[in-house]
Formats: structure tokens, C-alpha cells, sequence
């Protein structure tokens, strides 16, 4: 598995599998052995099951809808969402939504074809830790991380947005 | 005119440092072809027929002298000594080297300059009318409102990577609309409510592109404050729901379509209620301090020099055409607003060469406190010229070839570079406009005929505003050849409606004539007051067709 990167651009062993979704009707390959992110529907409808447990997270795709989940989003040790491809913006949404809207505080990873140049962006949207696609140089990382010194606009890192910062 | 601070300054060089790295890193080949595309979009620079392109962004239209001076030099060093102004109030460079463009971003931020998302899947430059500040009939100034919404836009990190591009224009005048708002992705108008609170009416879903589209209304009154909240509300509703499977039904006119304007308006005003109070609320300290930016030049308490004007024009007949079609009047009396035409038969419409980019700031520098406007017609406007200097400006303009006294006439043609630069054109569209002009030199037949807006694009991208058109022409490719098709009755304005197609479309060489023939029939048919559009919607399509066609 590849390793994942943290906001400090430090770098860490991955100890989760994604599980994809299954096919109609045969049942989701849940790994025993290993902490795993099921889909977001498949935890909701086994929540009886799956709550409270540390090894269990969900992942989201770029046009599911996290508002499934607003309610419960505190059961969760992580959540992951996938960007199909880079230029698929829709999960920088969903990550300002599950962080601001629904207070989701444990970790939100991205996976998917996660490269060097949005990091920032998903860091601003509240993203922690990065499933870099394995073929980027996760040595340049850190730097990508940190571009920019400050924004603009508020987001999920600050709820400051420039025009109050100068004010003040 | 807006000023950067030590944050303006910090973030545009941290920009152009991170532009160096991407383009090092996809000339050495760690990013691939389809990783890089959007990165230099993002930062202006194109792919084209012959070389890249770069398009630098005008915020909102203004640009200080120096900024001319810079673009002069720019474009020596860097590129072939000219450059050309875009139908949205940008500057454009049609030879750069791709390994340059980290260079020409770093002289351009000298001068608070940049590429910053003026092309690519994000929020584009806000654009404005030329007018702005210095005509009667406006509300209040719109550029602190392009300011704030230029800031709010600027590496927005949730919306870098939208299904398509996204254009927002802003109008202050309750008489007419030179920013074109209604065919935009979202048009503000401004207005006044009950209480004499500031506020917008919001047009959401506008757009030109293979669906032309006008913007239906989608929030009648939008107080001040609520600005950044609200269109963050929009944003995030089209980011998550607008078509990603076909980039030709991605816009955001297709999803308002989709939902209907009711349905769309609903979904905003639900995520709005989550966020409208949040801190991204604009403040009113907020507001004033970038209105601060844009506070009056120091104007001179002049008389009316009305007297002398009237002399000069009745000893000089060019003099006073000129002032009758390319001066405006300026809302301090003793000033008049300048524009000075980029459509001098011959040179592509908006092309500009180093030295004439150097005489314009010269001239702003001596006749209009240092300031310029672009305008989305690719003229460019000294909108400060005191009233008793008009013929001295004038006799300097003339040899340069800003004074071409054909504002908003047929020959003021709004033109795209077409297939002699564009890599996506169909046709070519600066020739088309050439002939036209060389059909129609003579200057009373064109004052005659009034206010025609000629819009020539050389595909359905409608770079040149086709659609919005009295008089649309469209490149079209018909089996490998070059073809134009026609439409009337095209208007940008508050009453602004797309287009309709003439029917089968003409050789190049047969559009001066056509466009001959379409012109007598309104000359036939109008009555003494009737502009073109006038006629054209009271007798319709019908007698231009027979005409055309016959």
C-alpha cells in the first residue's frame, strides 16, 4: 500500500484498505485482518454493526452525497474521498461540507488520483492526511503543501477570510 | 484604481514561484501533458495553431500607464511587438515561449500584474463597464464590488476545478449594460430596494458557447453584505451538480435549464441559509475599504466649456464627428469620456503594437490621470479628458490610429483572433472583418445607418460575442472549407436577446455583400427614429432572408 502523507508533510505507513463497491448482489469483501473504509451507504445500512469501531471508516465518491451521513459523521475514525480524477473538483466541496457543516473532527483523507499540485487546495478543505498516486515524488510534498503562505477566502483551515484579517 | 498590499504582494509572488516549479517540473516530464493543461491554463497560457498564448488578465478593465509601459516591453522582449485586447477586457500575447512565461509572469507582478485564472475550469476575470465612475446614471461604482469578488475568486481552493469555465460581470447603470451581464455565468446588476439599501439583482445562467443562453433573474434583491456568501452558494451548487460527462452541457446554464431558474434558485437559497451568516459575510468596513481605492481623480472645478466645443466642431467637420461618436459625456461637468478605437481598417480588431501601447499610456498619462479602461468592444477608453482639451487629444490620436470615428458603428467590429491564431476556430474571422470595413469606408453612410454591433466569431465558442450581435457571423467548417453563417437581431443590454440565424451560410468572399444587402433592407424599411435592432423587431427576419436569399 502506499504511504500517506500528513499536513506537516511528514510520511506514514497506510494501515487502510479501501474497499470498493460491489457488484449487484454479491456481498463487500471486508478484510478481517485490516483497518477498512467501506463505502459510505454499505456503513450506514450496517451502522448497528460498524459503530464505534475504530478499524471500520467510510469512503465517499466524488458525486455521492455526504449529507447521508451528517448525523453520524462522529462515529467515524476516517473518511475518505475519492477523486476519480484530479480535475474532478467535487470532492473539495464535499470535504468543506463534512468538516464545517457536519463538525467531522477525526481524519479526512483524500485517495484517488491525488497529485502534487492540489494538495493545498485539499488541505484548505480540510483534508489531513493524502493518498499521493504512488508514481508522484512524495518527497515534494511538504513544499506542495505549503506554497502559499495565506488565502484569500476563509475555508475550513481558517475561518478568517483576508478582508478581517486586515481589519483587525 | 485598486493597490496592492504586503498580501497581494506575498500571494502573486508565491504564484508566480509556483508556476516556475510547474512548468520546470513538466519540461523535465515529472507532470504529464494532461497534468500541466489545467496548471497553465490557470496561469493564462494556451496551446494555439502557431505558438502558446498567453492571456494576461485587465482586472475589471483598468490599467495604470505604467501597466502599458510594461505590456510594451513585454511583448518586445518576449514576443513580436504587438499585442491584442480581448472581447473580455484582457490583453493577450500570441508568441510567447512556454519556458518564458514563468519570466513574464514575474515583470508583470512588478506591476501588480498577473495570468491568474483566465482560462481553465474556474472563476475568470470580473469584468465591468467602461463607464464605470464617471457616467450620470449609475448606482455607485461597481469595481470595488469586481475587487472583492476578484479577491474571493482568487485560488478559491474549492472551486479551482469546476466542471467548465465561469465568468462574472458586474452592471451599475440602470440605463444600459456595457458589461453584458446577462449573458454571463452570473450577471449583478446593481440596485437600490424599498429602503435605499445597496444591493444586486442576480442573473444566474447566462452564456453565449454552442447554447446561447440570457440569464433568467434568480434572487431579486441581494443586500451588499451578503455578496461573497451568496455566490459561494452558487459556486458550490454548481460545483457539486453541474454536467461533468460532457464539456459541451457543463456550464452553468445547463444545470439553471435543467432544474428550471425556480428549482436552481431553491437549491442556492437552501445552501446559502448554512452559510449566509458565516464569516465570510463581507463587512461594511470591508466594502469601504476597498471603495477607498476607487475614489475620484482630482478633477478641477471647471465651467462648462461647452461654448468653445461647439466652436471647434463647427470649424472642424472630422474633429466633430468624432466627438459626436467617440466622446461620451462625463458626469463632472468641463470632462468628457474618450474612447479611442483598436479598428483601424486593416490592423485586426484590438490589435495594438508596442509603441501604440506606450502612446496610450503616454496619452492617459497626459490627459486622464494615468488611467485606462479595456472594453469587452477591444476599444480603450481615457475616461477622464477635460472638455477644453478634446481637439488637442484629438489631433494627437489621429496619426496614431485610436481615432477612427466609428464607435459603436458597423465598422467597430468585435472580433476573436480566429483561425489565423486560434487552434479551436473553424474559420478564419479577422479577414472577414477587413473586408467589411474596406466595404464600408464611407463615414456618413455608416453614421446614417446608426448603432450596429457587427460580432464576428470564428467558432461556437463565440469569443467574439456572435449571438449577442445586431449582426452575428459565425465561422463555420463545411467539409474542410471555411463558411459564415448570419444571424440578426442579436442584444447584450438589459434588453439583451440572442440571435437568429439568417439561414445558410456564405463563402468569405461574399460577406460584404451579404452584409450589404442585409444593411439596405433596414435602410429600405426603417422609419425616421428606428435604430437596425428597432426595425429588425418590428418587421422581423422575414424581408432580410427574402433579400439575402434571393
Amino acid at each position: 500500500m502506499p504511504d500517506i502523507i500528513f499536513q506537516d508533510g511528514s510520511v506514514r505507513q497506510n494501515g487502510w484498505v479501501v474497499v470498493p463497491r460491489s457488484e449487484a448482489g454479491d456481498a463487500l469483501d471486508i478484510p478481517d485482518n485490516k483497518s477498512a473504509l467501506i463505502p459510505a451507504e454499505v456503513w450506514l445500512e450496517g451502522r448497528q454493526h460498524f459503530a464505534g469501531r475504530d478499524d471500520i471508516g467510510v469512503w465517499f465518491d466524488s458525486h455521492d452525497e455526504p449529507e447521508i451521513l451528517a448525523d453520524y459523521v462522529h462515529e467515524l475514525p476516517l473518511i475518505a474521498v475519492n477523486f476519480p480524477k484530479f480535475s474532478d473538483g467535487r470532492g473539495y466541496s464535499i470535504g468543506r461540507l463534512l468538516r464545517e457543516r457536519f463538525g467531522y473532527k477525526n481524519e479526512l483523507r483524500a485517495i484517488g488520483d491525488v497529485l502534487l499540485d492540489q494538495l493545498q487546495f485539499m488541505k484548505r478543505c480540510g483534508f489531513d492526511t493524502y493518498e499521493l498516486r504512488p508514481d508522484k515524488d512524495i518527497r515534494k510534498a511538504a513544499q506542495s503543501l505549503n506554497f502559499f503562505s495565506q488565502g484569500y477566502q476563509a475555508a475550513t483551515d481558517t475561518d478568517l477570510p483576508l478582508f478581517r484579517r486586515r481589519a483587525s | 484604481m485598486y493597490v496592492y498590499d504586503e498580501h497581494d504582494r506575498q500571494m502573486m509572488a508565491e504564484r508566480v514561484a509556483q508556476f516556475r516549479d510547474q512548468t520546470t517540473r513538466a519540461l523535465a516530464g515529472e507532470l504529464a501533458e494532461d497534468e500541466f493543461l489545467p496548471l497553465r491554463l490557470q496561469n493564462g497560457l494556451y496551446v494555439q495553431r502557431l505558438a502558446p498564448m498567453l492571456r494576461i488578465c485587465v482586472p475589471y478593465g483598468m490599467l495604470r500607464s505604467v501597466q502599458l509601459r510594461r505590456l510594451a516591453r513585454i511583448t518586445r522582449d518576449y514576443d513580436k511587438g504587438y499585442a491584442h485586447f480581448t472581447t473580455r477586457q484582457n490583453v493577450q500575447l500570441n508568441w510567447p515561449a512556454v519556458e518564458d512565461v514563468p519570466d513574464i509572469l514575474a515583470e508583470l507582478a512588478e506591476v501588480e500584474m498577473h495570468a491568474n485564472q483566465t482560462s481553465g475550469n474556474c472563476i475568470r476575470n470580473t469584468t465591468t463597464d467602461q463607464f464605470a465612475a464617471v457616467q450620470s446614471d449609475e448606482l455607485v461604482d461597481p469595481r470595488p464590488y469586481c475587487e472583492i469578488i476578484r479577491q474571493w475568486s482568487t485560488f478559491h481552493p474549492e472551486f479551482a476545478f469546476l466542471p467548465r469555465k465561469f465568468k462574472v460581470a458586474v452592471n451599475a447603470s440602470e440605463k444600459t449594460d456595457r458589461a453584458a451581464i446577462r449573458v454571463h455565468d452570473i450577471g449583478l446588476q446593481i440596485v437600490r430596494n424599498e429602503a435605499g439599501e445597496i444591493g444586486f439583482r442576480v442573473h444566474v445562467g447566462g452564456g453565449l458557447g454552442r447554447t446561447p443562453m440570457v440569464a433568467p433573474v434568480i434572487r431579486e434583491f441581494l443586500p451588499e453584505l451578503d455578496l461573497l456568501t451568496y455566490l459561494e452558494a452558487v459556486l458550490r451548487v454548481y460545483n457539486r451538480y453541474g454536467r461533468r460527462d460532457n464539456k459541451f452541457k457543463a456550464r452553468i446554464k445547463i444545470l439553471v435549464k435543467a432544474l428550471t431558474p425556480e428549482g436552481f434558485a431553491e437549491k442556492v437559497e437552501a445552501e446559502w441559509a448554512h452559510i449566509k451568516d458565516s464569516p465570510s459575510r463581507l463587512t461594511p468596513e470591508a466594502i469601504e475599504r476597498v471603495q477607498g481605492y476607487f475614489t475620484e481623480p482630482a478633477y478641477a472645478a471647471l465651467n462648462s466649456r461647452a461654448d468653445l466645443l461647439a466652436q471647434q466642431r463647427f470649424e472642424n467637420r472630422e474633429f466633430d464627428q468624432w466627438v459626436k461618436h467617440n466622446v461620451d459625456t462625463h458626469k463632472k461637468t468641463g470632462y468628457a469620456i474618450v474612447s479611442l478605437t483598436m479598428k483601424k481598417t486593416g490592423t485586426p480588431p484590438g490589435d495594438v503594437t508596442d509603441r501604440q501601447l506606450e502612446q496610450i499610456a503616454d496619452l492617459a498619462d497626459e490627459f486622464s490621470f494615468g488611467e485606462v479602461r479595456v472594453t469587452h468592444q477591444q476599444n480603450v477608453v481615457l475616461a477622464d479628458v477635460r472638455q477644453d482639451r478634446l481637439l488637442e487629444l484629438w489631433q494627437q490620436i489621429v496619426p496614431m490610429g485610436f481615432g477612427t470615428a466609428n464607435l459603436n458603428t458597423l465598422t467597430d467590429i468585435i472580433c476573436c483572433p480566429g483561425g489565423d491564431f486560434c487552434a479551436l476556430a473553424n474559420a478564419k474571422s479577422i479577414p472577414v472583418a477587413e473586408s467589411i470595413q474596406r466595404r464600408f469606408d464611407n463615414l456618413d453612410f455608416l453614421y446614417d445607418l446608426g448603432e450596429i454591433d457587427l460580432n464576428i466569431s470564428g467558432c461556437m465558442n463565440a469569443c467574439g460575442h456572435h449571438h449577442v450581435g445586431t449582426i452575428g457571423v459565425l465561422g463555420v467548417d463545411k467539409k474542410g472549407q471555411e463558411f459564415y453563417q448570419v444571424s440578426l437581431g442579436g442584444s447584450s443590454q438589459h434588453d439583451a436577446s440572442i440571435g437568429k440565424i439568417l439561414g445558410p451560410s456564405f463563402a468569405r468572399d461574399e460577406m460584404p455583400e451579404v452584409i450589404s444587402k442585409i444593411v439596405d433592407v433596414y435602410v429600405t424599411k426603417r422609419t425616421e427614429e428606428e435604430s437596425f435592432l428597432d426595425t429588425y423587431r418590428r418587421v422581423g427576419i422575414g424581408p432580410f432572408k427574402e433579400r439575402v436569399y434571393a
